[in-house]
C-alpha cells in the first residue's frame, strides 16, 4: 500500500525514534511509506481545549498533506481518535486513516509481524484514548462478550520474543496527561502520574510500552522526578526490535 | 516529598498552650476544606484541588474508599450477563421519558392526585422553598426531619427555612455530619467520604457532646442515631427526595441504606416528597431495570437496604409531591446537553473519576460535582462554573461507568467549545491558542519553532526549565530533547523524493 | 399562569427531537436455585437466616420471642403472638418497640429482598422503629430476579411496599459498614415450606 506517515508534533520534536522505528516496521511489511515533510499536527492541543475555530487552518494543512495516500498511519492513539471523532477532517480521508496497533492488527494482522526480539520484563500503558475510544482492549467497565475482548496490543507483543509482560495495578487509570489539563491541573496531574509509575514499578517491570507517546512523556517526567528508574518505549520500537539490535 | 514538621500550637488568647495529643499521638490531619468561592469569579478548582493534594491521609483514604467502590460496582457488573443490555435499557427508557415527559407529568400528577396524594409544582428553587413553607405553617411544625435530596441543596432549601425559623434536621448519617460542620455534601450518595473518623469525632463533639477522644465509627453512627430518633419521633412533618416517580402508578420510589427516608415518612404525619422532573419513569416494571443498576453502580451492593414505593399517603396520614423545574425544561431544550436529565443520581461517575478521587466534590464548588457537575452546573450558572469542564482528563471512565448511557466525558468537551465560544477562558489562553494554531497551520512556521526548541532546548539550563511560570516542570521532567527532530531525520537519511 | 402550566408549556417547548421510542424488556435467565440464591445474598447484605425445624416448622420463631424476654414484641402473624397489639397505634409509640414479627409478601432471590406491604406492616413504622425485625417468608415466594417482583400487582394496589435487604446499614464514616444504623439493628428470616 501507498502509505503516508503521519508523525505528531511531539514525536518529532522528542521522539524522534518513534518515528524511525514505525517508518522502518511499514517498509519491512512491504509497504511504500511516505512522509509528507509539510505536515504539522492534528489539531488536537486546540480541539480538546474547546477552540474549534483555530483548529480548521490545521485539518485543511492535514487534508492536503494527505489526501493522495491509501492510508496514513500514525504512531498515536490520542492523534487518530481526534482526527476520526472528534476533528472536521473530510470524512474519506478519516476512514482511512490508521493508528499503529490498529493497522498491524486489524489490517496486517499479528502473523504478518517481522521477527522482534525483545528480552525484557514490560508492563503495558494503553492509554485512555486507545481503551475507550480505539479498541485496543475491553475497557475494564464494560461488560462485553467474549468474542469482543481481544487485546491488540497484547496480541501483536506476543510475538515478540524474550518479551516477558507484567501487570500494572489499576491498569486503567489515567495517567493523568490529559494535555493542556497537565499545565492547568499541575498538581492533580502530577500527583495522578506518580500513582501511575509508583504502580508500575511495583509490577517489576524494566520497560513500560505503550501505543500513546504523549501519556508516556508524562509518565517519564514523573518517574525521573521521582528518581524511578523505569525505561518508557513505544510500541512500535519494540515491534521493530529486531531492526535496531 | 518534603515532611512537614510536627507543631504544637501555642494558643495566646487562652494564655496556656495546647496539650499534646494524648500517648504521643501524631497530631491529626486538618480536614481540607472545598473551594473558595469569590463573588463573580469563576470556582477555582485546581486550586481547592491542590490543598486536597496536600492532605495525605485524607487524600489516601478518599482515593482508595471510592476506587474500592469502583471495584465493587466491576464485580456486580461482571455478575450479570446482561449488564450492558440493562444499561442500554436505562438509557432508552429515560431518553423515551424526557421525550415525552409532559405526558408522562400528567399521567404521574392524575393517578397521584387520585390517590390522595397533593401534587404541587414549583417552577423555581424560590417556588419549591415557599411551598415546603406552606406546608410546614399548615402543620403547624416549627422542625422537619428529612433524608438525603440533592434537589433540596440545590434549592438552598434549609437556609431558606432556618430564615423562617424553622429547624431542619438531615437524617441520613452522613448528611447529618455535614449539616452539624455546616459545610454541604460532597458525593452524592456518600456525603462526608472526605472526612476521617477524627473530623467525625471533632464535629460531634462540638455538636452533641459526645467523647473528643473517641473516634469508632460504630460509637459515632449510634451517637447520632440516638441524637435523631426523639427528633423524628416528635417531628410532625418529615420529607424525602425520590429517585424515581413512577407515571403508571403515580407511585414515588425511595432508595436509602439507612431506613432513613421511610422514618421520615412514615413517622410524622406529613410526608412531603421533593423532587426534580427529570425523575419520571413511565411503568412499574421500569423499575425493574432501575433498581438492578443503581446500587450496583453506586456502592456495588445488588440493592439498597430499603427500597420503598410510596404510592398514596397512609391511613390518618398526609402525602405531597413537589415536582420542581429550577432550570430542567431549559435544559431539555439544548441539543447537547438534555441528556443529562437521565441521571438517577448513583455516584458512579465520582467514584471512577481518577481527578474526583484526588481533589474531593467540595473542590468543584457546586450542589453537583465530578464528572456529572462538570456538565450540568454550567447550566446552572455558566460564568461560576466556567473552569469546571477543564478539571477533566477526557479519560471517558465516566461515560464507561454511567448507568444510563450519559456520553458525560463528550459533553464535558463540548462545553468547553460552548466555552471557548463564549470568551470565558483567559484571555492568555485564547490568545496562546489562537498563536498555536497560525504556527501549526503554517508549515514554514512550525518547521521554525521545532528547530528552534530542538537547538535550545538540550543547553537550558534546569532553573529556566523548572520555575513556577513553567507548570509542567513543577511535578515532572521536561522530556529530554534528543537534539534532531524526526523530520530533520528524515530529511537527511531519506532525502527528497522527486 | 399557573406553575402548572409554566412548566409543562416549557417542557412541550422543549421536546428533544427524534423518536425515542420506549423499549419492551426482555425475560432474563436467572441463575440458580432461588432458594439457595436468597439465602447467599441475604447474608451478604447482613440479614440472618433462623436455623429451619423440620419437625416444627415455627419453634425458631417461637424462640426468638421467648428470648425477648421482657421486650415488647409486635406480632403481625396470629399464629406468633407477641406481647403487645398495634391496633392502630401512632406510629411514634412504637418507639420502644423491640420485636417486630411479619409475614412477608414475597421475596427477591437475586438481591435477598423481602417485600412488605402496608397491609403486612399494619403501621408503616413498625418496619423501621422496632428494634429487630423477624421476617417469615414462604419458599414458594421467592421470586428470581426484580423483573419478577415488578410484574406484580402490589405495586398498583399497594399504598406502601418497600424491599427490605437485611438490616439499617451505613459506611458513611470512614467506609467502615454499621448496622442498625437508624432503622432496625437486626433482620431474621425464617424459611418456610420446602424448597
Amino acid at each position: 500500500m501507498r502509505i503516508g506517515l503521519f508523525v505528531p508534533c511531539f514525536i518529532d520534536l522528542f521522539y524522534r525514534d518513534v518515528g524511525i522505528a514505525t517508518l522502518e516496521l511499514l517498509e519491512r511489511l512491504g509497504h511504500e511509506v511516505a512522509y509528507p515533510p509539510d505536515q504539522t499536527c492534528c489539531g488536537q492541543p486546540m480541539g480538546n481545549a474547546g477552540f474549534v475555530a483555530e483548529c480548521a487552518p490545521v485539518e485543511r494543512l492535514f487534508e492536503r498533506n494527505f489526501s493522495g495516500f491509501e492510508a496514513v498511519v500514525c504512531p498515536s492513539a490520542s492523534c487518530v481518535h481526534h482526527v476520526r471523532n472528534k476533528s472536521g477532517i473530510d470524512a474519506g480521508l478519516k476512514s482511512r486513516v490508521y493508528e499503529l496497533v490498529e493497522f498491524l492488527h486489524d489490517v496486517e494482522g499479528p502473523d504478518r509481524l517481522p521477527h522482534a526480539r525483545f528480552a525484557h520484563s514490560v508492563t503495558l500503558h494503553n492509554s485512555c484514548t486507545a481503551l475507550r475510544s480505539l479498541d485496543h482492549e475491553q475497557p475494564p467497565e464494560l461488560n462485553l462478550p467474549a468474542a469482543q475482548r481481544v487485546s491488540k496490543p497484547r496480541a501483536l507483543l506476543a510475538r515478540v520474543e524474550g518479551l516477558s509482560l507484567v501487570e500494572t495495578e489499576r491498569p486503567d487509570e489515567c495517567c493523568g496527561f490529559g494535555g493542556t489539563f497537565s499545565v492547568s491541573e499541575e498538581a492533580v496531574s502530577a500527583r495522578m502520574g506518580q500513582d501511575k509509575v509508583s504502580r508500575q514499578q511495583a509490577s517489576g517491570a524494566e520497560f513500560v510500552v505503550s501505543a500513546d507517546m504523549s501519556c508516556l512523556m508524562h509518565q517519564a517526567g514523573c518517574a525521573a522526578r521521582h528518581g524511578i528508574g523505569l525505561r518508557y518505549v513505544h510500541i512500535a520500537q519494540v515491534l521493530n526490535s529486531e531492526a535496531r539490535a | 516529598m518534603n515532611e512537614q514538621p510536627k507543631r504544637i500550637r501555642i494558643d495566646h488568647a487562652e494564655a496556656r498552650s495546647r496539650p499534646l495529643a494524648p500517648d504521643g499521638a501524631a497530631e491529626r490531619e486538618a480536614q481540607p476544606r472545598g473551594a473558595r468561592t469569590r463573588k463573580g469569579r469563576p470556582v477555582d478548582h485546581a486550586e481547592a484541588a491542590e490543598r486536597f493534594l496536600a492532605a495525605p491521609d485524607h487524600l489516601s483514604f478518599h482515593d482508595k474508599r471510592l476506587w474500592d467502590l469502583r471495584e465493587k460496582r466491576d464485580r456486580e457488573a461482571r455478575g450479570i450477563p446482561e449488564w450492558e443490555q440493562l444499561r442500554g435499557l436505562a438509557s432508552q427508557i429515560k431518553e423515551h421519558t424526557l421525550a415525552r415527559l409532559d405526558d408522562y407529568l400528567e399521567e404521574f400528577e392524575r393517578r397521584a392526585t387520585a390517590s390522595g396524594v397533593v401534587v404541587h409544582w414549583a417552577r423555581d428553587a424560590a417556588e419549591h422553598n415557599r411551598i415546603v413553607l406552606g406546608i410546614l405553617r399548615g402543620a403547624g411544625a416549627s422542625r422537619l426531619v428529612k433524608s438525603k435530596s440533592m434537589l433540596t441543596e440545590e434549592c438552598g432549601m434549609r437556609d431558606f427555612l432556618a430564615e423562617h425559623e424553622i429547624e431542619v434536621v438531615e437524617t441520613d448519617l452522613g448528611e447529618r455530619i455535614q449539616q452539624l460542620d455546616d459545610e454541604d455534601p460532597s458525593h452524592v450518595v456518600v456525603p462526608a467520604v472526605h472526612k476521617l473518623r477524627s473530623d467525625v469525632a471533632a464535629v460531634f463533639a462540638r455538636t452533641l457532646g459526645s467523647d473528643p477522644s473517641n473516634d469508632d465509627p460504630a460509637y459515632l453512627a449510634e451517637r447520632q442515631r440516638m441524637s435523631n430518633r426523639p427528633l423524628i419521633l416528635e417531628a410532625r412533618v418529615g420529607m424525602t427526595g425520590a429517585n424515581f416517580l413512577v407515571a403508571e402508578t403515580g407511585a414515588v420510589v425511595v432508595c436509602t441504606n439507612e431506613g432513613n427516608a421511610d422514618l421520615c415518612a412514615s413517622v410524622p404525619e406529613v410526608h412531603i416528597v421533593s423532587a426534580g422532573i427529570e425523575k419520571l419513569i413511565p411503568r412499574a416494571r421500569d423499575l425493574g431495570v432501575f433498581i438492578r443498576l443503581l446500587s450496583r453502580s453506586a456502592l456495588g451492593s445488588p440493592i439498597t437496604q430499603y427500597t420503598s414505593h410510596f404510592r398514596a399517603p397512609r391511613a390518618g396520614g398526609q402525602m405531597h409531591v413537589i415536582l420542581v423545574d429550577n432550570g430542567r425544561s431549559n435544559r431539555l431544550g439544548m441539543d447537547e446537553f438534555w441528556t443529562s436529565l437521565k441521571c438517577i443520581r448513583c455516584g458512579a461517575c465520582m467514584n471512577t473519576c481518577p481527578v474526583y478521587r484526588r481533589s474531593g466534590g467540595l473542590s468543584y464548588g457546586a450542589t453537583y460535582s465530578g464528572p456529572i457537575g462538570l456538565i450540568i452546573d454550567p447550566t446552572i450558572d455558566r460564568h461560576k462554573y466556567s473552569q469546571l469542564p477543564y478539571a477533566s482528563t477526557l479519560n471517558g471512565s465516566c461515560t464507561a461507568v454511567c448507568p444510563v448511557g450519559i456520553n458525560i466525558h463528550e459533553q464535558i468537551l463540548s462545553w468547553r467549545r460552548v466555552m471557548a465560544e463564549a470568551h470565558e477562558p483567559a484571555m492568555g489562553k485564547r490568545l496562546s491558542m489562537k498563536g498555536a494554531s497560525a504556527v501549526l497551520s503554517r508549515p514554514a512556521a512550525y518547521r521554525r519553532a521545532v528547530d528552534a526548541a530542538n537547538a535550545v532546548l538540550p543547553h537550558m539550563p534546569r532553573f529556566v526549565l523548572y520555575n513556577p511560570a513553567n507548570a509542567w516542570g513543577k511535578g515532572r521532567d521536561v522530556p529530554a530533547a534528543p537534539g534532531q527532530s524526526f523530520h530533520a531525520w528524515y530529511a537527511a537519511h531519506r532525502g527528497p523524493r522527486r | 399562569m399557573t406553575a402548572r402550566q409554566t412548566i409543562l408549556d416549557a417542557v412541550r417547548r422543549n421536546r428533544p427531537r427524534g423518536e425515542h421510542k420506549l423499549p419492551e424488556i426482555p425475560g432474563f435467565a436467572a441463575p440458580g436455585d432461588p432458594a439457595s440464591e436468597f439465602k447467599r445474598r441475604l447474608a451478604q447484605m447482613g440479614g440472618r437466616l433462623l436455623a429451619p425445624d423440620g419437625a416444627d416448622p415455627l419453634a425458631p420463631a417461637r424462640a426468638m420471642i421467648a428470648e425477648a424476654g421482657s421486650g415488647i414484641v409486635v406480632s403481625r402473624v396470629a399464629a406468633l403472638p407477641g406481647n403487645r397489639a398495634l391496633d392502630g397505634a401512632a406510629p411514634a409509640s412504637l418507639h420502644d418497640v423491640d420485636l417486630a414479627v411479619l409475614q412477608a409478601a414475597f421475596a427477591v432471590a437475586e438481591t435477598g429482598s423481602v417485600a412488605l406491604r402496608a397491609v403486612d406492616l399494619g403501621v408503616n413504622a413498625l418496619g423501621y422503629l422496632a428494634q429487630r425485625l423477624l421476617v417469615l417468608v414462604e419458599t414458594r415466594d421467592i421470586v428470581a430476579t426484580l423483573h419478577d417482583a415488578y410484574a406484580r400487582p402490589d405495586f398498583h394496589e399497594q399504598p406502601y411496599v418497600v424491599l427490605q435487604t437485611g438490616p439499617s446499614a451505613t459506611a458513611d464514616i470512614e467506609g467502615v459498614l454499621i448496622h442498625g444504623a437508624q432503622g432496625v439493628r437486626a433482620l431474621s428470616v425464617l424459611l418456610l415450606g420446602p424448597e
